[in-house]
C-alpha cells in the first residue's frame, strides 16, 4: 500500500462504552468524514457512500467496508474499498486497538491507505495530507460524539 | 544568397497565424451534428474486465452510444500493431500481444479504455462517463523493467512469457569479449534513461466523419504521419479501404514523435461515427495525455568500455532492458535496437562493439519514439562512458574524445552505420574556444571562492537521421519504406503549390520549403505555398519524424523541381523558337544560350497552360510534376556540446553557468530556424537531464501525472545558449542537408550530467539531476556508479 498513518487518542470513555460505538452502524456513519450512507449488511459488513474530495478531484465512493479480526472489547481491524467511479478508487485498512487508562481509554490505530486512477494520477503530493486529515477528523468526531454516548 | 533563398534567416510564414490565433487544430474544427466522446479509462493497472454494465449511462441525458471493447470485437474492429518486427537471438520473433482499440478482456495499464461514452455534449458525455460501472477483478502488476522478466512476475500478455518481447542483439561478442580481456583498463556504468512524457503542447485530437452516401470516411486528426495512419487503419485496422478513408492532419501542435503513432481513440472515433452515423469528436485533456501519449526512453543499462595501454578505446559492451510498456506501440519495437544500438560507437574508431537488448512489457504507458528516439539513450551510454574513462585515466575529456575520433570517412562501423562524412575535430575545436575552455580552471577557483562548486561537461554526439533508406530499412525488420514524395504544381499565373509528404507539427517547413523553391526558380517566396497533411490533396508520404524532412523531404521536392525546369524549359525553347536545350534557367529568367533573348517566369507557366506555342503532338501541356526520392544513406549529423555548470553544495541547487553547441548539419536552410530547433532541443534534453522523471508507484499509478507533479523546463531552468556550427555536407542528398531536429535532444543530457558529476566528484548522478540528487551526491552521499 502507498500510504501508512498511525495515531493514537485519549478517550473519555470506559473500554467496553468505545467498543460499542465503534460497532455501531450510526455512530460510524457520524463520525467518518463525508458518509453519506452506512447500511448495515451484517454484524461485520457495512456498506457506504463516502463523499470525498482529494485536491481537484472530488468523488463519491461508493462501497464496503468490513470488520475483521474482532477481539471484543479490545480492538479489530476494520477494511474498505470504494469505487468513485472516474475518479479513480481508494482502499485502506486500519487496525484499531483498545487499552484502559485511568477514568477512560487509550486508543491506537495503525492504517494504510491505496488509491488509483485520477485520484492518484492528480491528487498524488496531496494524498497523505489528506488523508491524515481524514483520520484526525474521524476521530475528532468520535472523541467528540462519544462524550454523549452511552 | 538572396533574402528569400537557401541560407536565409527568412521568418517563419506560418508563425503570423499560429501567433495571431488563427491556426487550425484538430479541436478547433467541429462538424455539423457531432457527437462528444468521453472514455471510461482503467483506474487499476492489471486486471480483468469481469463485467461492464452500460445500462445506466446509456439512459442518461445526451448520451447517444455507450460503446465497450465487446461492441468493438463484435464489428471485427481490429487491433493496434507494431510495425517494425525485431528477432531474437535464437531467431524467433518477437512477441507482439494483442491490442484492441477497447479492452474487452484485460485492462493492462491505467488509463486503459474500458468504454466510451458518445453524448451530445463533453460534460454529458463525462456524466454518463460517471454511471458506466466495470467489475474489475484486479491483478498483480508489474512497472520496472528490470523486474518484468522475473520469475514469479505477473503475466501481461499470453503471448509473450515472462513480458520479454525479444532479448535482440547486435555486433560481435567474441570479438567484443577479446577486447574486454586484453583491455588495460575498463569502465564501468549503470545507467537509467529516465522515462518522459511528451507533453506537446497541443493534445492529441481526433474528429470522424462518416459520409454514408458513398459509404467513405474522414479524420481529422493530430498526426506527424497521416500518410502511415490512414495505411495501418485501414490495412491492419480493417476499418475502410485506403480510398474510402481521408486522413487530415491540420495544423498540429508539437509532436516530438509521441503523434507518429496510430492510437486507440482515434480508432474508436471513426468505428464510433460510422456505427451512429454521426461525427464524433474527441479531445485529449492534459491528464490523458499524460496517461495515454506514448512515453519516451526508460531504458536500464550496464555498460562498459575497453582501453588499451595506448589510451585507444578497442571495445564496447551493452547490456540494456528497455521498457515497451503494456502493448506495443507502433514503431516501439525498433527504438531500443536499431535506432540504438546503431549508433553505440559515437564519434569514435572502435573495432569492437557488442550490444544486447531486452524488451519487456510493463503495467505502463506504451513507450515509443520520442525526440531523438533510441539516439539520446546511445549517446548518453557513450559520452557517459568516455568522459568517466578519461577522468579514470587522469586524461582532459577532450583530447581522450579527440585521440579516438573518427578522422576518415566514409567510415564502417561494426554496428552497421557507414558514417559519410564529418570533421569532429572542428566542431570540437570551436565548441572549446567558444566556451573558453582555457580558462575554464580560473572560473572554478573564483566559484568555490564562493563556496559552489563548478564543473564542465562534454557531449560529442552522432545521430543518423534522415529517416532512412527504404531497402536497408526493409532488410531489418521495417514494414514500410521511408521514402518521401513531392508534387510541384505550378499554376498558369506563375504561383506555386508544392505537395509534400512531410509533415509539419512545428517545424517551418512553409518556410523553408518555400526557400528552397524560391532560390531554385528565382520565383518571391509569397507565390510558394506547401501543402500537407492531408491524404485526398498528397498522394502519400511518410511523414515527420527522424529529423527526415530536410534531407528526404526536401530532396524529393528537388528532384520534382528538375523536372519542372527540365518542362519549362522546353516551353520557353517554343515561345522563343530554340531548342529547349539551348535554353538557361537563371534567377527566374529563361534565356537562349549566347543570346540576349529572354522570357520570364510567368510568361512561360502562363504559355505552359494556354499552349498556344506548341501543338499536343510536341508536349504535353501544363506544368505539374511529382517525385519519390529514397535515400540512399541515413545522414549522421553530429557536433560538441559543452555544458558548465555551478552548483550550490549545501542545497544542490545546479545553475548552468554555460551551454556551447556547435553543429555540423551539413548545409543550412534557415539558420534561424535551425537555431531555434537546436535551442527547443537543449531545451527537452536539460528537461530530461535535470526536471523529467515519469514515475509510476508499485501499484502502476503514475504518481506524476500532472504538471504539479512532472517538471517541464521552463525559461527560467535555461542559461542563453552559445549555437555555432561547422559543415561538412551531407555527400548522400542534393542539398547536401543533414537534419537538425533532434540533435540538441540527443547530445544534451550527456554534456549536462557530465558537468555536473565533474562539478560534485561522484559519477553516480541519476536523471533527473534534481536539487535532492545532487545535494545528496555532492555530500558524498551516492553509491558507486557501476558495480
Amino acid at each position: 500500500m502507498a500510504l501508512e498513518m498511525s495515531g493514537e487518542y485519549d478517550l473519555p470513555q470506559k473500554r467496553e462504552i468505545v467498543w460499542k460505538a465503534l460497532n455501531d452502524p450510526a455512530m460510524l456513519e457520524k463520525c467518518i468524514p463525508g458518509c453519506e450512507t452506512l447500511e448495515k449488511l451484517s454484524d461485520t459488513e457495512f456498506q457506504a457512500t463516502v463523499k470525498l474530495s482529494i485536491g481537484p478531484v472530488s468523488a463519491r465512493f461508493k462501497g464496503k467496508v468490513k470488520l475483521e479480526d474482532i477481539d471484543a472489547p479490545n480492538g479489530y481491524k476494520i477494511v474498505g474499498e470504494g469505487e468513485g467511479g472516474v475518479a479513480g478508487f481508494a482502499k485502506g485498512q486500519a487496525s484499531v486497538a483498545l487499552a484502559d487508562e485511568g477514568e477512560g481509554c487509550k486508543l491506537t490505530y495503525k492504517a494504510e491507505a491505496a488509491t488509483g486512477g485520477k485520484i492518484a494520477q492528480l491528487g498524488q503530493r496531496l494524498i497523505s495530507g489528506s488523508a491524515k486529515k481524514t483520520a484526525d477528523r474521524f476521530f475528532e468526531n468520535f472523541v467528540e460524539a462519544l462524550k454523549e454516548y452511552r | 544568397m538572396s533574402a528569400t533563398g537557401i541560407g536565409a534567416a527568412v521568418r517563419r510564414k506560418e508563425d503570423q497565424r499560429f501567433i495571431t490565433g488563427t491556426g487550425n487544430y484538430t479541436s478547433d474544427i467541429s462538424r455539423p451534428g457531432e457527437l462528444r466522446a468521453y472514455f471510461v479509462r482503467s483506474p487499476h493497472a492489471h486486471a480483468t474486465i469481469k463485467k461492464v454494465d452500460t445500462k445506466a449511462a446509456e439512459k442518461m441525458p445526451g448520451v447517444a452510444a455507450v460503446l465497450t471493447g465487446a461492441d468493438l470485437a463484435n464489428d471485427k474492429i481490429g487491433g493496434l500493431i507494431c510495425g517494425w518486427a525485431i528477432t531474437s537471438k535464437d531467431g524467433t520473433p518477437m512477441k507482439m500481444g494483442a491490442h484492441p482499440a477497447i479492452a474487452a478482456d484485460k485492462v493492462r495499464c491505467v488509463g486503459d479504455a474500458v468504454a466510451v461514452v458518445l453524448a451530445e455534449t463533453l460534460r454529458q458525455a463525462r456524466d454518463a462517463a460517471e454511471a458506466v460501472e466495470v467489475d474489475y477483478g484486479v491483478l498483480p502488476s508489474v512497472v520496472d523493467p528490470a523486474k518484468a522478466a522475473a520469475k514469479g512476475a505477473p503475466q501481461i500478455h499470453d503471448v509473450a512469457p515472462n513480458n520479454m518481447i525479444y532479448d535482440w542483439h547486435l555486433g560481435d561478442k567474441a570479438a567484443t569479449d577479446a577486447a574486454f580481456a586484453s583491455a588495460k583498463h575498463v569502465t564501468k556504468l549503470d545507467i537509467i534513461n529516465n522515462r518522459l512524457v511528451p507533453n506537446a503542447m497541443e493534445p492529441r485530437a481526433a474528429i470522424a466523419e462518416y459520409d454514408q452516401g458513398n459509404d467513405a470516411l474522414t479524420l481529422w486528426n493530430t498526426s506527424q504521419n497521416p500518410h502511415v495512419a490512414r495505411l495501418v487503419i485501414s490495412a491492419f485496422v480493417g476499418m475502410a479501404p485506403e480510398h474510402k478513408l481521408r486522413v487530415i492532419a491540420p495544423d498540429v501542435g508539437g509532436g516530438f514523435g509521441s503523434k507518429i503513432f496510430i492510437y486507440p481513440e482515434e480508432v474508436v472515433a471513426l468505428w464510433a461515427a460510422r456505427r451512429v452515423k454521426r461525427p464524433v469528436k474527441w479531445v485529449s485533456d492534459r491528464s490523458e495525455a499524460f496517461l495515454t501519449d506514448a512515453h519516451g526512453r526508460d531504458h536500464v543499462t550496464h555498460a562498459e568500455l575497453a582501453i588499451d595501454a595506448n589510451n585507444k578505446i578497442t571495445g564496447l559492451r551493452v547490456h540494456t532492458i528497455a521498457n515497451i510498456g503494456a502493448y506495443m506501440s507502433t514503431f516501439s519495437s525498433s527504438v531500443p535496437t536499431y535506432l540504438y544500438a546503431t549508433l553505440l560507437s559515437g564519434q569514435y574508431a572502435i573495432p569492437a562493439i557488442y550490444a544486447e537488448v531486452d524488451a519487456v512489457y510493463t503495467n505502463t504507458a506504451p513507450v515509443d519514439a520520442y525526440r531523438g528516439a533510441g539516439r539520446p539513450e546511445a549517446t548518453f551510454v557513450v559520452e557517459r562512458l568516455v568522459e568517466v574513462a578519461a577522468r579514470e585515466l587522469g586524461l582532459d575529456p577532450a583530447e581522450f574524445r579527440r585521440k579516438n575520433f573518427v578522422k576518415s570517412f566514409p567510415h564502417q562501423t561494426p554496428v552497421i552505420m557507414t558514417y559519410d562524412a564529418g570533421d569532429y575535430d572542428a566542431s570540437l575545436t570551436k565548441a572549446m574556444d567558444l566556451i573558453d575552455y582555457k580558462n575554464f580552471g580560473k572560473r572554478k577557483a573564483e566559484s568555490e571562492k564562493h563556496g559552489k562548486l563548478r564543473g564542465i561537461g562534454f557531449s560529442t554526439y552522432i545521430e543518423a537521421c534522415g529517416i532512412a533508406p527504404s531497402q536497408a530499412v526493409g532488410s531489418l525488420g521495417a514494414g514500410v519504406g521511408l521514402w518521401e514524395s513531392a508534387e510541384v504544381r505550378v499554376n498558369p499565373t506563375g504561383s506555386i503549390e508544392i505537395l509534400t509528404g512531410s509533415h509539419s507539427h512545428g517545424q517551418g517547413h512553409e518556410t523553408t520549403f518555400a526557400q528552397l523553391v524560391s532560390d531554385r526558380l528565382g520565383v518571391p517566396i509569397e507565390t510558394v505555398s506547401v501543402v500537407h497533411g492531408d491524404t485526398d490533396k498528397v498522394q502519400f508520404g511518410m511523414g515527420t519524424y527522424g529529423s527526415r524532412s530536410g534531407a528526404v523531404g526536401m530532396s524529393a521536392i528537388v528532384k520534382a523541381l528538375d523536372k519542372i525546369e527540365a518542362k519549362a524549359k522546353k516551353v520557353a525553347g517554343y515561345m522563343m523558337e530554340a531548342s529547349g536545350d539551348d535554353i538557361e534557367f537563371k534567377d527566374g529568367k529563361f534565356t537562349v544560350k549566347g543570346t540576349d533573348k529572354s522570357v520570364g517566369w510567368g510568361d512561360v507557366t502562363l504559355n505552359a497552360y494556354i499552349a498556344h506555342k506548341f501543338t499536343g503532338g510536341q508536349l504535353e501541356p501544363g506544368l505539374k510534376e511529382g517525385a519519390f526520392y529514397d535515400p540512399t544513406n541515413f545522414t549522421f549529423p553530429a557536433g560538441c556540446h559543452i555544458a558548465e555548470v555551478e552548483i550550490d553544495p549545501e542545497t544542490g541547487k545546479t545553475t548552468i553557468a554555460k551551454w556551447v553547441a556547435v553543429d555540423d548539419f551539413g548545409n543550412i536552410i534557415n539558420p534561424m530556424i535551425v537555431e531555434g530547433q537546436v535551442h527547443g532541443g537543449i531545451a527537452q534534453g536539460v528537461g530530461q537531464a535535470m526536471l523529467e522523471g515519469a514515475s509510476y508507484n508499485s501499484d502502476g499509478q503514475l504518481v506524476t501525472g500532472s504538471f504539479m507533479d512532472y517538471a517541464m523546463p521552463r525559461a527560467a531552468d535555461l542559461p542563453s545558449f552559445k549555437v555555432d556550427t561547422t559543415v561538412t555536407p551531407c555527400p548522400s542528398n542534393p542539398l547536401g542537408i543533414k537534419g537538425c531536429g533532434e540533435a540538441g535532444a540527443i547530445a544534451s543530457p550527456a554534456a549536462l550530467i557530465n558537468a555536473i558529476t565533474n562539478a560534485v566528484g561522484h559519477e553516480n548522478v541519476p536523471m533527473p539531476a534534481t536539487p535532492s540528487t545532487v545535494w545528496k551526491a555532492a555530500q558524498g552521499g551516492m553509491k558507486k556508479a557501476a558495480e
